[in-house]
């Protein structure tokens, strides 16, 4: 089973071993991942029910909760990771969030889509609509993204937390794109982030 | 669906040593009626121990001996089913303090006679050191995994913290870590309803010899129907009852069961007293009171689990008010802080806290993923 591209880059980075907390895991397909290749003893935060049975079916340990509220039951540093994937647009506190993440996991992986790429762009200036790309699918009145960002917002975010860029990638579909002009050309960023 | 398993087996033994109990006395001679289901692995390490709740018994799956019903969770255990036989030896004992084999208020103490209200008050602890006792009687070190719900998860909560090398799992559904002033005032009421029935007697009710005379079944039966009005939704009731009138056009304007949740309440109740025992109904339902798994451990959950090596699944349905989600909450919280594995979910069902008995695609789902592992 193939992950999702910015799933990949987090399994082929994460140490094996390893104590994960995977904040928003879905069905657990990363988890399962960490777990099977890498021996990572990972546990799981999650919104929706359903994925949290499909997640202890999968054998793994997920707890039901909420990224802006359920952060705080975590002690410091009690896990070597925290992973938040295509979850930071949809927090009502991504800052605190982002915190949080870098208090219970002494690193942090963030993925999310950029919102400003070019086709997100041009959507907007041609079209005067909020746009409906293949990472960003649902009308703006249905979506979960609440705080759409971009990867200059989220670099400029960090430097004001003095939150540390470990790593970056930069992605489109499942190709890897260029640190240049990445807030331009990458429709979805992966940062490995420390204090 | 009422077919039984081949596999099932009815057995009873009496424990060697004396069971020591939490009040400071000591039971002597104490009996374990048990059931099993599937067969035990050659290295035994393929034992799930299943606690049954308040009023249920050891006939987890197979039919009742008393009303030919199908076992409580007929459902869930079998060859294939999510509690899978054909890889699993279940077992489930009928607790100390109960009325179905294992010693109890009804039994006959040094004297010949029954126990009656000289039987020691025990807790959920003790239920549990006596199954322990069971397992050790069994020459099972080790279990797959301690399994239930309601009380039934109260006693798996308490093995696991209190008898961490025994148990590789937990799974503990529609259960709490403490009662609250709720739980304990709905129990009140219900001792309360058997102790001011006359019949009761000060618990002497007993014929000769244990032999069952009429006892305080008015009693024993308001407090069935008490109890049973917290195991349901107020939404389920309505959706099955309604106002509906019992077979009738009209209300009466007297006190017969005019609605049909009167007539269900009063059947739900009689029928309760052709099976249970009222001194039982009692003492069960101070275990559950005293209940307080902190408490046990100076007053902080977390260090209940300080020990524990066990993979732990937290279940609690959306609308049980009963033992609701932020109890199976704090307890999940408490696990995490003593860095155990822990999944908690809470899953949507109509039918209140009896949720966990009744047909919840996802409640198997979740067990037969959880002790797959």
């Amino acid at each position: 089973m193939s992950l999702r591209p910015d799933l990949a880059v987090i399994a082929a980075n994460v140490a094996p071993g390893s104590r994960v907390l995977d904040v928003g895991c879905g069905d657990g397909a990363l988890m399962a991942a960490l777990r099977d290749r890498s021996g990572v003893d990972a546990r799981g935060l999650e919104l929706d029910a359903g994925n949290v049975a499909e997640c202890v079916a999968r054998g793994l340990s997920v707890m039901q909760g909420d990224a802006d509220a359920d952060l705080a039951d975590y002690p410091d540093a009690a896990f070597d990771y925290a992973i938040l994937s295509q979850t930071l647009q949809t927090t009502k506190r991504p800052d605190r969030v982002l915190d949080e993440l870098l208090r219970i996991g002494r690193k942090a992986f963030v993925s999310f889509p950029n919102f400003a790429h070019w086709r997100v762009r041009l959507s907007l200036l041609w079209g005067g609509r909020m746009p409906v790309t293949r990472l960003l699918p649902v009308a703006w009145y249905a979506t979960e993204n609440i705080h759409h960002v971009t990867i200059d917002d989220f670099r400029a975010l960090l430097a004001e937390r003095g939150v540390g860029i470990e790593q970056a990638w930069f992605l489109t579909g499942d190709k890897r794109t260029s640190a240049a002009a990445a807030n331009f050309r990458a429709e979805h960023a992966v940062f490995l982030l420390s204090r | 669906m009422a077919e039984a398993d081949p596999l099932a087996r009815s057995r009873s033994l009496t424990l060697a040593e004396p069971l020591a109990l939490d009040s400071g006395q000591a039971l002597t001679g104490v009996e374990i009626a048990f059931e099993t289901y599937g067969e035990l692995a050659a290295d035994k390490a393929n034992a799930i121990l299943l606690f049954h709740a308040l009023t249920g018994d050891q006939y987890a799956a197979s039919p009742h001996p008393k009303t030919g019903k199908p076992g409580w969770w007929a459902r869930m255990i079998g060859p294939g089913k999510p509690i899978d036989t054909n890889r699993f030896h279940v077992i489930c004992a009928n607790i100390v303090g109960g009325c179905m084999g294992s010693t109890g208020p009804a039994s006959p103490a040094a004297d010949g006679q029954p126990y009656a209200m000289r039987f020691p008050v025990i807790t959920i602890r003790d239920m549990v050191r006596a199954q322990v006792a069971l397992l050790d009687a069994l020459g099972i070190a080790r279990l797959h995994a301690a399994v239930g719900g309601s009380m039934g998860g109260m006693q798996a909560l308490s093995l696991a913290a209190n008898f961490a090398e025994r148990t590789s799992a937990a799974l503990v559904i529609a259960a709490t870590a403490r009662h609250s002033a709720q739980n304990i005032a709905f129990h009140e009421v219900g001792r309360q309803a058997i102790m001011a029935d006359p019949k009761w007697n000060g618990g002497d009710y007993y014929g000769p010899c244990g032999q069952t005379s009429k006892g305080p079944e008015a009693g024993l039966a308001v407090a069935r129907m008490a109890a049973h009005i917290t195991y349901l939704s107020e939404a389920g009731l309505t959706e099955k009852f309604g106002r509906r009138l019992q077979d009738r056009e009209s209300k009466t304007f007297g006190f017969d069961a005019d609605f049909q949740i009167e007539s269900y309440l009063r059947h739900q109740g009689l029928s309760f007293t052709d099976r249970f025992d009222a001194n039982s109904y009692l003492y069960i339902t101070r275990a559950m009171d005293y209940f307080d798994l902190a408490e046990e451990h100076g007053g902080r959950l977390s260090d209940a689990f300080a020990g524990t090596g066990a993979r732990f699944c937290l279940v609690s349905f959306d609308t049980d008010w009963l033992y609701p989600t932020p109890e199976s909450r704090h307890i999940a919280h408490a696990l995490n802080a003593s860095g155990a594995p822990v999944s908690c979910v809470e899953l949507s069902a109509p039918y209140g806290h009896d949720s966990f008995l009744l047909d919840v695609p996802a409640l198997d789902r979740v067990i037969a993923g959880f002790l797959q592992q």
